[in-house]
């Protein structure tokens, strides 16, 4: 741990957590940079919000460290911590007017009133709230409140900023949108971010990396990229993005028999009209339209594929060829070889 | 189909309407009557039964029982007694209720309805067992005795509701708090307490108004040194003549006419409607 305790950022270093006689979170261990925006992301009841309540300092660790910019916090109290969080419903103050809301972080540290007001109009102009400042809480939209709470966490001026499913409460329209501005603003003022998702769109496209979680553990933690091209598990493979997952082994473009797992991206299925090397025979059983693609299941005599096609869409009955661009070969759930 | 459900609740409506009335001329009748009948009696020289008309008006009732040693002995009781009593059952109990709002919802509906249980039973045998202490304590007939006997009666108001104030203040907004900045107390007092101030408004209210109209254990332990406002009504329905007594009951209710319109005015447009639209 020790050229850790030189980083900068957010270092949680063998995080263990016993929850209702359950061990919740085991062993995890993360290391997120200054600067980076980084998601946890997995499926519900795997502990991530177990993590963020951690590092936030609502729970303490039953064993590890948690290090925010070289200094140990691990056993701080929440309001100690130079971290911000963002709840999943906002958590607003009903009692106080937007500005009050925003404001309380400041009062709380004894600032003076001028200098309350000039960083509360700030917070509030980022994220495009002035107009609000005197409304309560009940009177705006969700997407308001939602920036309210962001304005309130970014007042503080944290070293680390929590977002716990921060969008879950919005409609899609606007998750996108306002997934793009807490990204755009993550970006302008270099905040280091954790962000806890369910929805791997989401992770994909705000983070720098992103921490796949299951039961408890970080199966990989790597960029969006590399995620998706080389999941080293079987288990982030089949969390992101689409897979065909065939049991047996591979060689030359084939499946062949064998105790491996063999995962193909349906965008690594490629049909052709006429044979190219590698390719085999294959027979158009079902085509599903999925708006700027469609999704073609294939026979081959080897096996069944799934291949995603965006242009030249061939109808069912059709006869052609399939190829197999890229596979990813599994023993034990881990990632052995890419083919 | 459409047509007869049309023609069977509108014949219905009328129904109800006329329903609705008579109810709300019988609670007038029986709410508004006494209290009409209080207000003339107050201001009355003189109305018996044959005549239709009062005698005359006059302001001699409200005089008499001004200058009465013992009526403004027991006015004055009263009004130093009972927020005594609440003060003091606010401190004893509020505690109780945020420890008690706090704590896993079983546990919290065990305490609760051991309260509720224990307030149920006759009040007069707890009463006459406390008289027996009291002797014993020289508690009989002094201030602190009529406090801890009105106390009683207050401590149901003052736990169940604040408890509920307390439980139902959602946990994240504290966590949020915390989280920008602020100690636990800071936390309880900013956060906690505000939202929950509702609820304890009301417990406030309840409270004095049971301890402002507790008669039966004030008599037992007060008689015949400390008289309160609903106890001298004993000695004066009997003692005065009837416009006394009504001049006396309008007093008794004007405390609670007077809180009452306070606490809606706070209570149900301000705060703990709001409070309930929060996401
Ligand atoms: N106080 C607690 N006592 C017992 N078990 C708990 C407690 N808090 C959380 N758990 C359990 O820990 C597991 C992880 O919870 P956590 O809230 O971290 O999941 P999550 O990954 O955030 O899921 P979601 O996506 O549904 O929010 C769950 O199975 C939950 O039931
Ligand atoms: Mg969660």
């Amino acid at each position: 741990m020790t050229e850790a305790l030189q980083e900068d950022g957010l270092v949680l270093g063998g995080l263990t957590k016993v929850l209702g006689g359950r061990v919740i979170i085991d062993n995890l261990h993360l290391v997120v940079k200054k600067g980076e925006m980084v998601s946890l992301l997995g499926p519900s009841g795997c502990g991530k919000t177990t993590t963020l309540r951690m590092i936030a300092g609502f729970l303490i660790p039953d064993k590890g460290d948690i290090l925010l910019n070289g200094k140990d916090v691990t056993t701080l109290g929440p309001e100690k911590r130079p971290s911000a969080m963002v709840f999943q419903n906002y958590a607003l103050w009903p009692h106080m007017t937007v500005f009050n809301n925003v404001a309380y972080p400041l009062k709380v540290r004894k600032l003076s009133k001028p200098e309350i007001e000039k960083r509360v109009h700030e917070a509030l102009n980022l994220v495009n709230l002035m107009h609000h400042k005197d409304s309560r809480p009940s009177q705006i939209s969700g997407g308001e409140q939602q920036r309210v709470a962001l304005a309130r966490a970014l007042v503080q001026e944290p070293d680390i900023l929590l977002l716990d499913e921060p969008l879950s409460n919005l409609d899609a329209k606007l998750r996108v949108k306002v997934r793009e501005d807490i990204r755009d603003l993550q970006r302008r003022l270099g905040i280091t971010t954790v962000i806890v998702t369910h929805d791997q769109d989401e992770a994909l496209s705000i983070s720098d990396r992103i921490a796949v979680m299951n039961a408890g553990k970080i199966e990989q933690f790597s960029t969006p990229q590399e995620l998706y091209d080389r999941p080293e598990t079987e288990y982030v493979a089949n969390f992101i993005g689409s897979l065909n997952h065939l049991q047996g082994g591979y060689n030359d473009g084939q499946i062949i028999a064998g105790s491996e797992v063999v995962g193909i991206r349906p965008e690594d299925v490629i049909f052709t009209k006429g044979q190219v090397p590698g390719s085999y025979s294959a027979t158009v059983e079902l085509v599903v339209p999925r708006g700027h693609f469609s999704e073609v299941y294939l026979k081959r005599a080897d096996a069944e594929l799934r291949a995603f096609i965006s242009s030249d869409i061939p109808a069912v009955g059709t006869t052609g060829y399939a190829r197999i661009s890229k596979a990813l070969i599994y023993q034990d759930g881990k990632l052995v070889r890419v083919a | 189909m459409a047509r007869r459900e049309k023609t069977r609740s509108k014949s219905s409506s009328p129904v109800i309407k006329v329903f609705l009335l008579i109810m709300m001329i019988a609670l007038a009748f029986f709410i508004l009557g006494p209290l009409l009948w209080l207000g003339i009696h107050a201001f009355v020289s003189n109305w018996t039964y044959p005549n239709l008309y009062p005698d005359g008006w006059t302001f001699h009732w409200w005089t008499q029982v001004f200058a009465d040693s013992a009526l403004a002995d027991a006015i004055r009781n009263s009004l130093i007694i009972s927020p005594i009593v609440v003060i003091a059952s606010m401190i004893i109990c509020l505690p109780a209720a945020y420890a008690a709002g706090r704590l896993h919802y079983a546990g919290r509906k065990t305490f609760l309805i051991g309260m509720f249980a224990a307030n149920s039973f006759p009040k007069i045998g707890l009463f006459a067992s406390i008289a027996t202490l009291y002797y014993a304590l020289n508690l009989m007939g002094t201030v602190v005795g009529v406090i801890i006997i009105q106390l009683l009666g207050t401590i149901i108001y003052m736990t169940w509701i604040p408890a509920a104030a307390f439980a139902a203040v959602p946990r994240n907004l504290e966590e949020a708090a915390r989280d920008a900045g602020a100690s636990k107390f800071k936390v309880f007092r900013s956060i906690t307490l505000r939202l929950a101030m509702p609820g304890i408004l009301v417990a406030i209210v309840m409270s004095f108004l049971a301890s402002f109209d507790e008669a039966q254990g004030t008599y037992l332990v007060g008689a015949p040194a400390v008289f309160t406002m609903p106890t001298e009504m004993y000695s004066l329905v009997q003692n005065y003549p009837i416009q006394v007594a009504a001049v006396f009951s309008l007093l008794l209710a004007l405390p609670s006419v007077l809180l009452i319109s306070l606490a809606r005015k706070h209570i149900v447009g301000g705060q703990l409607a709001e409070g309930f639209q929060i996401k």
